[in-house]
């Protein structure tokens, strides 16, 4: 398929989108090297340069987990939509759907650094936070909503306009995800609107602490799989053509994303298995289902596998496993294979893991344990992470029609990043599941200050070994903002000004059915699901809850005062 | 889908679904479930320990706050069978039994139940293993299993 010629305003909104979210990652990766110090007793106090380790954490969580994801999906998604719905975007939707995503992130931002905002990512209530915090986040994701909107009238008159085709699969995934992320945030946004900023503004006086965590864990978890999809995306109709081969399964790859839309959202009460309030026959559905979203993903596996696999006999591979070595690893200008295969080989010790914390009464031995972060930096900090950082270059060099500039440090990112991934993950898993060490927890001024009275010497070998592997991932990240910053600022080689991406063929091409082609069914069945499944949690909450708690700032146990 | 697709979608769904039997088998019958939900009348607003039955059988009433447990050390022989009652005062807390699978979180207007039988002999640290502002790091509690 060829480029798509875009507009002077959808190009300048792509590159902030692209490059805003990259300068705060250097911010974010920076207070990720700081965790793994102050944990480890190696930075022993309170603060460093000026950032306090609670702070610091806060804004680690926000910009990696919530700021560089989201303003990705939209960005890929405005060129996935642009690129093969042929269409140029609506000019009102788009400059909207920054303004408000570039402004909340602001505020949430200017929250965070002046220290009224260390409350973490997960918002964790009756803590509280400046109201700015809350109200920048909850326009960030409004910024995001507006983008869909944007997509859906594309979308239909494409449909309109052809009429027998197949939706391209990448559209139909982004579509998806952007379902699952409409209604799981919706929830979020009624936490914030409802109860965390009029709470804040002093405007209510007390809330319900549990409903809050039953309301921030309905969107907490189907945000990861809106982290995960455009990754999966590019599994399923990038990385295949890189390799040189074509997708396995058309039908596998639409079958897996409509399966994500029922089962992304009413599993998030296995964040709160160690909770009361809410009872053990919801926590029980709850875990089924979450083992059923685990389906999709080893299809995933399969089809994925079995693409490349297609590929490798392509390159020339004769026997039964040699096809995995006549892959384009190592070629510098199919780089997106590299950032693709790596992701895919650290998802899977991540999604093995994910099935421990799933398994209900299981989870007693890891429940907010070092474990926890350990599992979540193989996921979102693996497929996820790779996809974005090799995505975003590649955008950069359409959009503004450069030649990437350091081949070489560019193809050793997802390998560097790889193996300190893989130490950084083994110190904090084994950390978490053999000796008990806490997660976000500040260890350093008590567990393992030596000379302390609360000194523990068997946490020191697995922090010592994240320090190492966080070592190895900053450096990898510093390699890829050389990368970055290099291509940006380097003499464009062509006129640029156009989105493209390399396009999977699928090796078994079904035919078009037109009612299983469509995403609005799947859309209406998940919002039934949700509602069976988060009918007796909520409840559950509303009845257990015998006091409502005032607000405390995460610097005082003394109630504050409005 | 061709058949090897349709075989690898089975194989995943057999998988899955023998994963969680084992959950079943851990939470049901051997006994490892996942904390009570309790409804209580009221919310207990100090931390106590009491004694149902002399050396066999005691109740825990933890309440947890900035930046301590209360009480904040718990001594029980030996054989005997604690009955964690967990509540929180101001912010969410974790209350964590290292090296047991006591693993529960203390919500401020709840209250949380879980049992255990103490066959060891030792010292239990607790440690808050949810965020709860700056003193966070340094709340952690003790349960004494004396001979």
């Amino acid at each position: 398929m060829e480029a798509f010629k875009i507009n002077k305003s959808s190009k300048i909104i792509l590159l902030i989108e692209i490059i805003f979210p990259i300068v705060l990652l250097i911010l974010g990766i920076y207070n990720g090297l700081l965790q793994t110090l102050y944990r480890s007793g190696i930075i022993h106090g309170n603060s460093f340069l000026g950032i306090e380790y609670y702070q610091g954490l806060t804004l680690h969580g926000v910009i990696n987990a919530v700021v560089l994801t989201t303003f990705f999906a939209v960005a890929f998604g405005n060129a996935l939509m642009m690129f093969y719905l042929r269409k140029q975007l609506n000019k009102f939707t788009n400059i909207l759907s920054v303004v408000l995503m570039v402004g909340g992130t602001l505020m949430a931002a200017l929250a965070m650094l002046s220290g009224k905002a260390s409350v973490l990512y997960t918002f964790y209530a009756p803590l509280m936070a400046h109201p700015a915090f809350y109200l920048g986040l909850a326009l960030a994701v409004v910024g995001s909503w507006v983008a869909f909107f944007g997509w859906i009238p594309l979308y239909t008159s494409w449909r309109k306009e052809n009429p027998d085709k197949k939706t391209p699969l990448a559209v139909w995934g982004m579509l998806s995800n952007f379902i699952i992320w409409f209604f799981a945030s919706a929830s979020v946004a009624v936490e914030i609107l409802f109860f965390l900023l009029p709470w804040s503004l002093g405007w209510i006086e007390g809330i319900n602490v549990e409903l809050t965590r039953t309301l921030f864990w309905f969107f907490g978890h189907p945000l990861v799989y809106f982290w995960l999809l455009p990754a999966y995306i590019m599994y399923y109709t990038i990385l295949p053509q890189v390799a040189g081969g074509k997708l396995y399964s058309d039908k596998a790859g639409r079958l897996v994303f409509a399966l994500f839309i029922i089962l992304s959202i009413p599993i998030g009460t296995h964040h709160q298995f160690m909770e009361p309030g809410i009872e053990k026959g919801y926590k029980l559905i709850h875990s089924i289902l979450t083992f059923g979203v685990a389906i999709p993903s080893l299809l995933t596996a399969f089809t994925v596998a079995a693409s490349l696999e297609y590929a490798g006999r392509k390159n020339g591979a004769k026997g039964l496993l040699d096809w995995m070595f006549k892959l384009p690893y190592f070629d510098k200008n199919k780089y997106l294979f590299a950032y693709g295969i790596i992701g895919l080989l650290i998802f899977i010790r991540g999604g093995a893991g994910g099935i421990v914390n799933a398994s209900y009464s299981l989870n007693a031995t890891v429940h907010n344990t070092g474990w926890i972060p350990g599992h979540f930096h193989l996921t979102v900090g693996g497929p996820v992470f790779l996809a974005i950082l090799g995505l975003s270059l590649y955008m950069i060099t359409k959009i503004l029609g450069k030649e990437v500039k350091y081949k070489t440090l560019n193809l050793m990112v997802p390998y560097f990043w790889f193996v300190g991934l893989m130490i950084f993950s083994t110190g904090l898993k084994m950390g978490g599941l053999e000796y008990g060490e806490p997660r976000r927890t500040n260890m350093g001024l008590s567990y393992l200050n030596m000379g302390g009275d609360s000194f523990e010497p068997f946490w020191l070998f697995t922090t010592l070994t994240t320090v190492m592997g966080g070592i190895i991932m900053t450096i990898a990240a510093i390699f890829y903002f050389i990368t970055f910053f290099g291509t940006l600022f380097s003499k464009s080689v062509n006129e640029g000004g156009v989105v493209e991406f390399p396009v999977a063929e699928a090796y078994h091409d079904e035919p078009n059915i037109k009612p299983v082609n469509k995403l609005l069914p799947w859309a209406i069945a998940a919002l039934l699901i949700i509602a069976a499944a988060y009918y007796g949690p909520i409840k559950n909450t509303l009845d257990n809850t015998l006091t409502k708690s005032p607000t405390y700032l995460p610097s005082s146990p003394v109630p504050h005062t409005h | 889908m061709d058949k090897s697709e349709k075989t690898a979608l089975t194989l995943g769904l057999i998988f899955i679904t023998f994963l969680f039997f084992l959950v079943l088998i851990l939470s049901k019958a051997l006994g490892q479930d996942v904390p009570e939900c309790i409804t209580p009348e009221t919310i207990f607003e100090s931390g106590e320990l009491v004694t149902i039955e002399e050396g066999k059988h005691y109740q825990l009433k933890s309440v947890g706050r900035m930046w301590t447990f209360e009480p904040a050390e718990v001594v029980i022989p030996v054989g005997s069978e604690l009955e964690i009652f967990l509540t929180a005062k101001d912010v969410v807390h974790g209350f964590y039994l290292r090296g047991t699978n006591v693993n529960m979180m203390a919500v401020p207007g709840t209250i949380n139940y879980k049992t255990m039988k103490f066959t060891k002999p030792g010292i239990y640290p607790i440690y808050c293993h949810e965020y709860c502002g700056s003193g966070h790091q340094f709340m952690k509690g003790v349960i004494k299993v004396t001979q």
